[in-house]
């Protein structure tokens, strides 16, 4: 009952999911962010990338209403979001992890991903106190599916386990399976590979197809580790000092001239040319 | 009985620091404003100093319920957004300056004339309701028994005084954190304190600096009881529920637990209030322990003193809590049988076993440990759910029969 739009798949038509236009940020007189936009189509899966400070993080606080936008629209299913609080923005369906991890580190795994349905619990304040049937029943619901949600990760058997105890790759996990919890359509992940050893980013890779396959997601995703974009997106924006350098596919992407100046220097282009 | 006392408005500390993650110490504010408001009550009953033996009910209730329902019209009518609703409406024949000018305008007297109409008519509502229904129904039963009716309904009026208080204080101060919190509500401790001390200007029978007299002695050991039962059932029911979580998510990382679709604000409120009105609790049973009320027993010092009881005892433990009220008026009160030379010394010793416990054990003695009934019931995993066969267990079988023989 909490959770059925996402076991009911609406599969991926051509409808956008996400529109921005024009989306600006200032830090005082800094311009972080510059006239960004990026229109995003139902399921599909599109990396931002960029060299550290591009405004990336930026652009993923605004989205998620963490940050108040300074111009510019986002546009949600065809509803403005701009400005909204962020926890109405989670609830309207996009649902996102952090760059650095930020689990409830003294909650249990359980917890961790029952506080996701806080906003869809089926009982009120007063059956909790009374202890009603309201109560008993609405917190078993909320307990099974947090429960088959840690299955799909493998990780029921750490239910009971603080979460500050989950070694690095399992926090990210969690956090990847307490974002998909709170039932988003659209999944924005912030560097999910960062920290991770080759073996882990391989079988990160793997969850974002199983996820995006599996809760008929469209993912917008952050990532500094070239391998796991051209691994995984479909199309990609680029951005340097704020502002769009270029869009395309992996392919298009890699070999660039203006990526390659971004990331590496302009003296780099020669050596390659 | 004391201790039990002072672990009511502890737990309600407990609450907004432990588990809410406020670091907030007007504490003692919201335990006079209980004691006060409740006294007012009770001694109104008992030697009726406002003329009608219910008017001390009347005028505080009537403050309740006229609050609640001009705070319910605002929220509904969504008076927040009027002025820029207004502003985007006008702008279309105005300039941008008038039309401002006008919509904040027209937005500050809707408001003002709702609370005026909404909140003061329906505490004037009430007020003529309760006057007039309270003294005959009460009058009917013995008195010793509608003394009692009336001693509940004092420390229920005072409790929910206090948490208003606190969603009121909370509105705007919550936004903050850390010191910046703890020293807005330290301050509000002071402005409450300067309230008590010059209270009698306002209603003349609080009698400001010379102490609050003629309170009825109704504080007895069931009371006590009862109350922190309530409270202690009240409060881990809270915590184990979905909102309790919530907010110890919260505490942990407010962002996150904002994009995870939580209103942070609300529930920080929310947990404010609801601390608060634990300490308008302990305060009610307070003013009628020792029929004495002085404003020097709310200065913003006492605001310290639940706070010290839940480091000790472990902050986010109910257990730890309790542990840390009695130790600490056990140790205040108990060692006052120390010959009077060295009466004194028990601040320095108390002092001292603080200083020991932070430094060997800094999370407190419990930690975030839980006894008894107040630990996190533990939640069965789901593949052992499904190994455990639909019969009775040995065990069980075992315990029906020895109920049977």
């Amino acid at each position: 009952m909490i959770h059925s739009d996402i076991h009911n798949p609406d599969p991926g038509t051509d409808s956008t999911i996400l529109k921005i236009d024009g989306l600006t940020k200032f830090f005082g007189g800094l311009r972080a962010v510059h006239n960004f936009d990026v229109e995003i189509k139902k399921g599909e899966l599109v990396g931002l990338i960029g060299p550290n400070g591009a405004g990336k993080t930026t652009i993923f606080n605004m989205i998620t209403g963490i940050y108040p936008v300074s111009a510019g629209s986002i546009v949600f299913k065809g509803q403005e979001i701009t400005n909204r609080p962020a926890h109405e923005i989670t609830q309207l369906g996009i649902g996102r992890t952090f760059q650095r991890i930020r689990i409830f580190p003294n909650l249990t795994v359980l917890d961790n991903v029952r506080v996701a349905y806080h906003s869809h619990a089926a009982y009120n304040l007063f059956d909790g106190v009374l202890r009603s049937r309201h109560f008993s029943q609405g917190e078993q619901e909320m307990t099974e599916t947090a429960q088959e949600f840690l299955a799909v990760f493998g990780m029921e058997d750490l239910q009971e386990t603080l979460a500050s105890n989950l070694p690095y790759g399992a926090q990210r996990r969690l956090e990847i399976a307490r974002a998909l919890a709170t039932a988003p359509e659209l999944l924005l992940l912030d560097e999910p590979a960062a920290g991770m050893n080759p073996h882990e980013i391989i079988e990160l890779m793997d969850l974002i197809h199983f996820i995006r396959d599996r809760f008929h997601l469209t993912v917008f995703l952050i990532e500094h580790q070239m391998r796991v974009v051209m691994g995984i997106c479909e199309w990609m924006t680029v951005l340097d000092f704020g502002e769009i350098l270029t869009r395309g596919t992996p392919q298009e992407i890699q070999n660039n001239p203006k990526v390659i100046e971004a990331y590496l220097g302009s003296q780099a282009i020669r050596t390659v040319a | 009985m004391l201790g039990t006392l002072m672990a009511i408005s502890a737990l309600g500390l407990n609450l907004k620091y432990g588990y809410t993650g406020l670091f907030a110490l007007g504490q003692a504010a919201f335990y006079g404003i209980g004691a006060y408001s409740s006294a007012l009550i009770t001694k109104d009953w008992a030697s009726g100093w406002s003329g009608n033996p219910a008017g001390g009910l009347a005028g505080v209730l009537a403050l309740e319920v006229g609050f609640i329902l001009a705070v319910i019209a605002i929220s509904y009518l969504k008076i927040g957004s009027l002025r820029h609703r207004l502003r985007e409406g006008l702008s279309k024949w105005l300039t941008d300056f008038e039309a401002s000018v006008l919509a904040t305008t027209v937005t500050l007297v809707t408001g003002v004339l709702i609370i005026v109409v909404i909140g003061g008519g329906s505490g004037w509502l009430v007020r003529q309701a309760v006057l007039s229904i309270v003294p005959p129904v009460l009058g009917a039963l013995p008195p010793a028994i509608s003394q009692q009716v009336i001693f509940a309904l004092a420390l229920l009026a005072g409790a929910v005084l206090a948490g208003l208080a606190g969603f009121l204080i909370g509105l705007p101060l919550l936004n903050l954190t850390y010191d910046y919190l703890c020293i807005s509500t330290l301050g509000f401790g002071i402005i409450m304190y300067v309230f008590f001390n010059n209270a009698d200007k306002l209603i003349p029978t609080l009698k400001g600096a010379r102490g609050m007299v003629g309170i009825p002695n109704l504080t007895t050991w069931p009371w006590v009881f009862i109350c922190a039962v309530v409270a202690l059932v009240v409060m881990r029911n809270f915590i184990y529920s979905s909102t309790g979580r919530a907010i110890l998510a919260l505490r942990d990382d407010p962002i996150a637990a904002e994009t995870m679709g939580i209103n942070t604000s609300k529930l920080k409120i929310l947990a404010y209030a609801l601390g608060c009105a634990y300490a308008g609790l302990a305060g009610g049973l307070y003013a009628h322990l020792y029929s004495f009320l002085h404003p020097s027993n709310f200065t913003w010092l006492k605001s310290i003193d639940p706070f010290v009881m839940v480091v000790f005892g472990g902050v986010g433990s109910m257990t730890g809590t309790i542990l840390g009220a009695y130790v600490f008026e056990i140790l205040l009160e108990g060692l006052r049988v120390l010959p009077a030379a060295l009466v004194d010394w028990r601040y320095v010793l108390y002092a001292l076993i603080v200083l020991v416990v932070m430094l060997f054990r800094p999370q407190g003695i419990m930690g975030t440990k839980e006894w008894g009934f107040l630990k996190l019931p533990r939640i069965a995993n789901r593949k052992h759910q499904q190994e455990v066969p639909a019969e009775a267990t040995p065990i069980e079988a075992q315990a029906v029969e020895n109920q049977e023989s």
